[in-house]
């Protein structure tokens, strides 16, 4: 019992530890005073000033974009490799697919950036295209690294479903296709939007890849919050925080929402 | 079985779809990498000279070995990948010290509960990495939070350096990766059969020895896949040694970051990655050893 109780009082340290720092960041985004570690007074100013500064609202519109196309790309590329990892015999070209798959989820991000990036310079070298980076290029790589965790995400929940709904679907005459869009995709559709919240967020949060990929024309919003943050603390940055902050626990909760919910379905589908 | 070769194109598209593009986007730029590592750098655009060209029927091929003699010979590269490799080991074994009892406590809690603590540990990695980073630098900084309550306690008088040094990277690199330690932790934790532990106090083994003989061995899966998932990122971390860590904590990925955009040597930084990924291509197998037994299931 001693080890116990341990382990709970390290659970609350990690969690105060965990959301402590941000809880000061939210608190001092209100903060009036133009010094960010003195407390002067109760002010929403800071906000105010946010909406009125242009390259952060460019900025947050191209993030956005980006976040959209990708997330729906990945979620295409990753439910595709979800099936092979799952439904497919074993064989070589599986388990090159398989590695390839999961390997940018501990790549080094400078690593995938500089490799893609390089990529596109030998592209445009010897075929002309792509001309120039920027959305498209950033689209490409952000893709390539959300596809991964949605495979993890949507292949767990393939392992865990009932063959014998879609065999009976195949039994009463339903060609492969349709039943796929018709059992397999409505079944899978709860994991399939939490991967496409979690690739969401994860394009609209990445910095290092974004830099490395990105054209003139593209600046997103990390990029954007990196360049300021070098300099030091500002209370503009605290404010434009405190609104990702709550934005992306917005979608965390949503995909995480749905992803208990297909839990709760396969649990009913099992019983 | 109506129309056998549909049957045959769609399961090949399936296949063929997610293996052209990662054979493009992700296995192609690994071999350009290490075409480029062999380059010269020029001033042009791009700024490095072509490895081969055909010139009177004759295919002439360069081969620099100069970018990695370089790596070798100037310190101050050897010193980064040191560097690199330390910070990512220490601060792994601090996310396993504070992560290894947090999985535990969630794994003992009611069932219920454990959904709900579970969200509270990962809502934080979901937000954004560079704000989580940022949110340091106004606590450590030297008129920060920390300093200022310590000046006001009376506990000491000047304030004591803490940003910008190795000490506020390790904070950082704990902090931002703990969530990807606890969850790999917990789903073997969850996993662990109570009854073993039940058995060994009864036959009289104190706690602590039952957790080194026992709940240990048990979670070495997670313990692996979770020290994997910090060890690896840490390595090549950029954002985190860039703004919270000083002069000293030159860690290979701000070195790679600093030749590429501020050096514009292209050719370093290349050789640069490839040296960083045969460092960690030990820990990256162990890890997909682990990932793709819990992922793949063969029909």
């Amino acid at each position: 019992m001693k080890n116990l109780s341990f382990s709970k009082v390290m659970l609350w340290v990690g969690l105060i530890f965990l959301y402590a720092p941000m809880l000061i960041l939210v608190i001092y985004s209100f903060n009036d005073s133009k010094l960010v570690t003195v407390w002067g007074g109760f002010s929403p100013k800071w906000y105010g000033e946010l909406f009125q500064d242009q390259q952060i609202l460019n900025a947050v519109w191209t993030s956005l974009r980006i976040a959209f196309y990708s997330s729906t790309m990945a979620v295409i590329i990753g439910t595709m490799a979800a099936f092979v990892m799952t439904r497919f015999r074993r064989s070589w070209a599986k388990l090159t697919l398989s590695n390839m798959i999961t390997a940018p989820l501990v790549m080094p991000e400078v690593i995938t950036g500089l490799s893609l990036l390089l990529l596109f310079v030998q592209m445009s070298e010897t075929f002309g295209w792509p001309t120039e980076r920027g959305m498209f290029t950033v689209w490409i790589a952000h893709s390539t690294f959300c596809a991964a965790y949605v495979a993890v995400v949507v292949s767990s929940r393939l392992r865990e479903l009932d063959l014998s709904i879609e065999e009976a679907a195949m039994d009463l005459g339903a060609t492969r296709l349709k039943t796929f869009f018709l059992i397999t995709i409505p079944m899978i559709a709860p994991s399939l939007i939490a991967g496409w919240l979690l690739s969401f967020s994860l394009s609209l949060d990445d910095l290092v890849i974004a830099s490395f990929t990105s054209g003139p024309g593209s600046t997103t919003l990390p990029m954007v919050v990196f360049s300021s943050v070098r300099l030091g603390v500002s209370p503009k940055i605290n404010a434009l925080a405190t609104i990702i902050i709550l934005a992306v626990s917005l979608v965390a909760f949503l995909s995480w929402y749905f992803a208990r919910r297909a839990e709760k379905k396969a649990k009913i589908a099992m019983e | 079985m109506k129309n056998p070769l549909k049957i045959f194109k769609g399961r090949h598209l399936t296949m063929g779809i997610p293996y052209l593009w990662l054979l493009l986007f992700f296995a192609l730029p690994f071999a350009i990498v290490l075409k480029l590592s062999f380059s010269t750098a020029a001033i042009a655009i791009p700024p490095y000279e072509p490895t081969f060209n055909y010139v009177d029927e004759a295919l002439n091929i360069f081969v620099n070995l100069g970018n990695y003699l370089l790596l070798l010979q100037d310190s101050m590269y050897y010193m980064a990948y040191l560097t690199s490799l330390k910070m990512a080991f220490v601060a792994t074994l601090g996310c396993l010290v504070l992560g290894f009892p947090m999985a535990y406590a969630i794994a003992r809690a009611p069932v219920k509960m454990q959904a709900v603590l579970l969200l509270l540990v990962m809502l934080p990695s979901w937000t954004s990495f560079l704000i989580r980073v940022y949110a340091w630098m106004g606590i450590l900084s030297n008129n920060g939070l920390i300093n200022n309550a310590l000046t006001w306690l009376g506990v000491i008088s000047e304030p004591i350096q803490m940003l910008n040094t190795n000490f506020a990277v390790y904070i950082g690199i704990i902090y931002a990766y703990l969530p990807f330690m606890i969850l790999p932790l917990y789903a073997t934790l969850v996993k662990l059969d109570l009854s073993l532990l039940e058995a060994a106090s009864d036959l009289g083994s104190s706690s602590i020895n039952t957790f080194w003989k026992i709940t240990l061995p048990l979670s070495m899966g997670g313990v692996i896949a979770g020290s994997m998932l910090v060890f690896i990122p840490a390595v090549g971390e950029f954002v985190i040694p860039e703004l919270l860590g000083g002069p000293d904590s030159l860690m290979i990925g701000k070195v790679l970051w600093q030749e590429f955009f501020n050096n514009r040597d292209w050719p370093v930084a290349s050789s640069l990655a490839i040296v960083m990924l045969a460092l960690l291509i030990i820990p990256i197998t162990l890890f997909h050893r682990y990932q793709s037994r819990s992922m793949e299931s063969d029909v």
